[in-house]
């Protein structure tokens, strides 16, 4: 048992690191906010790097790791808030062909979910494909079949959303097993989003509030902005503690229940991104408030999160009723 | 990031499991909690069969007694004692947790032998002299002065707070050693036998109506300078050792005891009833045992997490301070679920109407010391904004 990256874990992580501050300083969310809320060049390079194929077998044209990586390198992408359907492209790869190589850009949406009324699809206009997870089976939709609705103004300006009012049959790819693992995993790279969320809420805010001064000295030296700092700092340690659990336990046997442990992740690090990104425009004070700078970006992403592959509610009923009582 | 455990770990684990199954049971039900002389023989007891078995220290240097392990051997200890309901380390508390890990980290070799393996033996039983009417969290201005005469100090002072002072055969024990410099740097680390004259111990009761802890009064008390652990006026620094532990891992097996002890709500609330229904018929109630969950578990995965960041070290991080002040939180919430699983009977503090009135309210009370103790939750927030975010001091 060692609760500690490896070396390579870690130069995987700050590789994604680097690459999300050089192609995505804050200023440019704004930018694609602006664009539809996609930028090709950053898709792009997401796939040169293998974020889609992450873990498809090198056999496969993928890189051959496992979902403990795959959750660092998520983690990294919701730090910067990068744009698209990252995690149903990512869960496509190896089932829709183009999927790993960012080729063939899919979205997806759970019917069997408690939130799948009205049925929401994000990134409707970059999508190639759609997966459609039912109880008992995967199905995939060719994009151009989709009747979809715009909805003109999305809550969070980097991911624009349609409506479908009914979804076409697609081609059966699998059946509930697939469903119920995609879930999972979606409901992992979720937490890890999150997680990253969470950081960057905290980091922001911690900056701001060592340069911001009022009564003649910088706010954070005041334990009302300290004790909120130290809050984020706590939760978003717990949410990773949790997300990097939740991946090794899918990944590695007889270490735990994973399905536990996502659950455990999806809530703590869903409930650290919203709590930090809320404190983080609080922090920022007025100028948090304001649409150029970054904090709202971040609390309206921690919200898209918090309904993506599960709502917490659903999550705590599941744990609950996993306590031996 | 491996979280399998090896072989010989799982080994390990099969092997105390069952040690565990039988000793835990033939040790019996510990005795009330106002009986302290039952307490002081239930507790070395326990310690005494654990040391026999070669269970005590499980990462101590084996010259002291200890096992030699490693970190994760004592994690699995933690999963395993919890896991059997094995009794609490109780009066054994600052002599295992942090005493004597501070004196395996800072002690000499004539401290290390002639106390560590008493400690772990449970023949010696520990008290902590750290807190005064005028230094609580501003510890380090504590005023129980320290006069080196020879080769003894003399002690004059007050203490408060000491848990366990009644039942403590030494003490750790902070003093001043010189008055003039700077506060943080005139203070040393001693072990303070507490049968010396001019030591009186007067017991506090706690809000519960227990005595976990006294006043101590010193009034002329002559220690020898041999008993000091480190260089004097170093003690600072070796009061941060002793408190990484307390805050770090001293808690640990009490983390996946919650565990067990929601699970125990869970059952009371299956058959409390509320008009017709039963309590866990209520989907809030449901949801909220989730949600604790949940957390227990990020929790427990931070402290895997710490204990593997600290196997190179030997030491918890200050990382410690983040779990102190969930940990001690988390178990308020958890032990706040439970009054109010119990309703009416919640009033009560001993068993009512076949509910467990007696040790939830047990529980209840006592969790309200977890967040001034050790560092209230306000100071861990201060260490974690300034010595971790780098956010400006406040004094």
């Amino acid at each position: 048992m060692d609760f500690r990256l490896t070396e390579d874990q870690e130069a995987l992580q700050s590789g994604i690191r680097s690459w999300c501050d050089g192609q995505l300083p804050l200023e440019t969310l704004a930018e694609i906010a602006n664009t539809g809320g996609f930028d090709a060049k950053v898709w792009s390079g997401l796939a040169e790097m293998g974020a889609f194929g992450l873990r498809l077998p090198e056999s496969e044209g993928g890189v051959g790791l496992g979902m403990a990586e795959a959750v660092l390198v998520f983690g990294e992408l919701g730090r910067a808030l990068v744009p698209g359907p990252i995690v149903w492209t990512h869960l496509a790869a190896g089932l829709v062909p183009g999927a790993a190589s960012g080729a063939t850009i899919v979205g997806g949406v759970d019917l069997a979910d408690a939130f799948a009324d009205p049925i929401l699809i994000e990134h409707p206009a970059t999508l190639d494909a759609l997966l459609v997870l039912y109880a008992d089976r995967v199905e995939k939709v060719d994009a151009k079949a989709l009747a979809l609705e715009p909805v003109a103004t999305p809550l969070d300006p980097l991911t624009p959303i349609a409506h479908a009012r009914t979804l076409p049959p697609g081609e059966r790819i699998g059946g509930a097993d697939l469903a119920a693992r995609l879930r999972l995993e979606g409901a992992a790279l979720t937490a890890a989003l999150s997680l990253g969320v969470a950081e960057r809420s905290q980091e922001l805010a911690a900056a701001y509030a060592k340069e911001r001064e009022q009564f003649g000295r910088a706010i954070a030296g005041f334990q009302s902005i300290k004790h909120m700092l130290a809050d984020m700092w706590v939760r978003q340690e717990m949410a990773r503690a949790a997300v990097w659990s939740a991946g090794a336990t899918i990944d590695q046997d007889g270490v735990g229940d994973p399905a536990r442990a996502v659950a455990s992740a999806k809530i703590v690090a869903g409930d650290a991104a919203m709590k930090n990104a809320r404190a983080s425009i609080q922090i920022h004070g007025g100028m948090g408030y304001v649409w150029e700078m970054a904090p709202h970006y971040y609390l309206k992403r921690a919200w898209v999160l918090a309904t993506s592959f599960g709502g917490s509610e659903q999550y705590e009923e599941a744990l609950a009723n996993s306590i031996a009582g | 990031l491996d979280l399998r455990y090896s072989t010989s770990d799982e080994a390990f684990r099969r092997e105390l499991r069952a040690w565990l199954a039988d000793a835990v049971r033939q040790h019996g039900a510990p005795p009330p909690s106002h009986d302290w002389p039952a307490r002081v023989a239930y507790d070395t007891g326990w310690q005494r069969k654990l040391f026999d078995a070669g269970y005590a220290g499980i990462n101590w240097p084996k010259a002291y007694g200890g096992r030699e392990l490693s970190a994760t051997e004592q994690l699995v200890y933690y999963e395993e004692t919890a896991r059997a309901a094995a009794p609490y380390v109780g009066v054994n508390f600052v002599g295992l947790l942090h005493g004597g890990p501070t004196v395996v980290a800072e002690g000499s070799d004539e401290q290390k032998t002639k106390h560590l393996p008493r400690i772990l033996r449970g023949d010696e039983v520990w008290c902590q002299g750290f807190s005064e009417p005028g230094a609580g969290s501003d510890l380090a201005s504590l005023q129980t002065r320290a006069v080196r005469v020879g080769d003894d100090y003399i002690i004059n002072g007050h203490k408060i707070w000491c848990s366990f002072a009644h039942v403590g055969e030494f003490c750790e024990l902070l003093v001043r050693t010189d008055p003039d410099a700077p506060k943080h740097r005139g203070i040393s680390w001693l072990i303070c036998p507490m049968d010396l004259p001019g030591i009186e111990i007067r017991p506090l009761p706690t809000l519960a109506g227990e005595t976990e802890f006294s006043e101590v009064f010193f009034t002329d008390v002559r220690v020898p300078v041999s008993a000091r652990v480190g260089a004097e006026n170093d003690g600072w620094r070796i009061t941060n050792v002793t408190l990484r532990f307390e805050r770090g891992t001293a808690f640990a097996s009490e983390m996946i005891n919650l565990q067990r002890v929601l699970g125990d709500l869970v059952a009371l609330a299956k058959r409390v009833t509320r008009h017709d229904a039963r309590a866990w018929d209520d989907a809030g109630l449901r949801r909220e045992c989730g949600h604790l969950l949940a957390e227990l578990d990020a929790l427990w995965a931070m402290v895997k997490r710490s204990v593997s960041l600290a196997s190179q070290s030997g030491m918890p991080g200050l990382e410690g301070s983040a779990i102190k002040l969930y940990y001690t939180e988390l178990f308020q919430r958890v032990s706040e679920l439970g009054v109010r699983i119990l309703g009416r009977a919640g009033i009560a503090r001993e068993d009512v109407g076949g509910l467990p009135s007696k040790s939830i309210l047990h529980r209840h009370l006592n969790s309200l010391s977890l967040t001034i103790a050790a560092g209230s939750s306000q100071i861990q927030r201060n260490i974690v904004g300034e010595r971790i975010l780098g956010l400006p001091k406040d004094r």
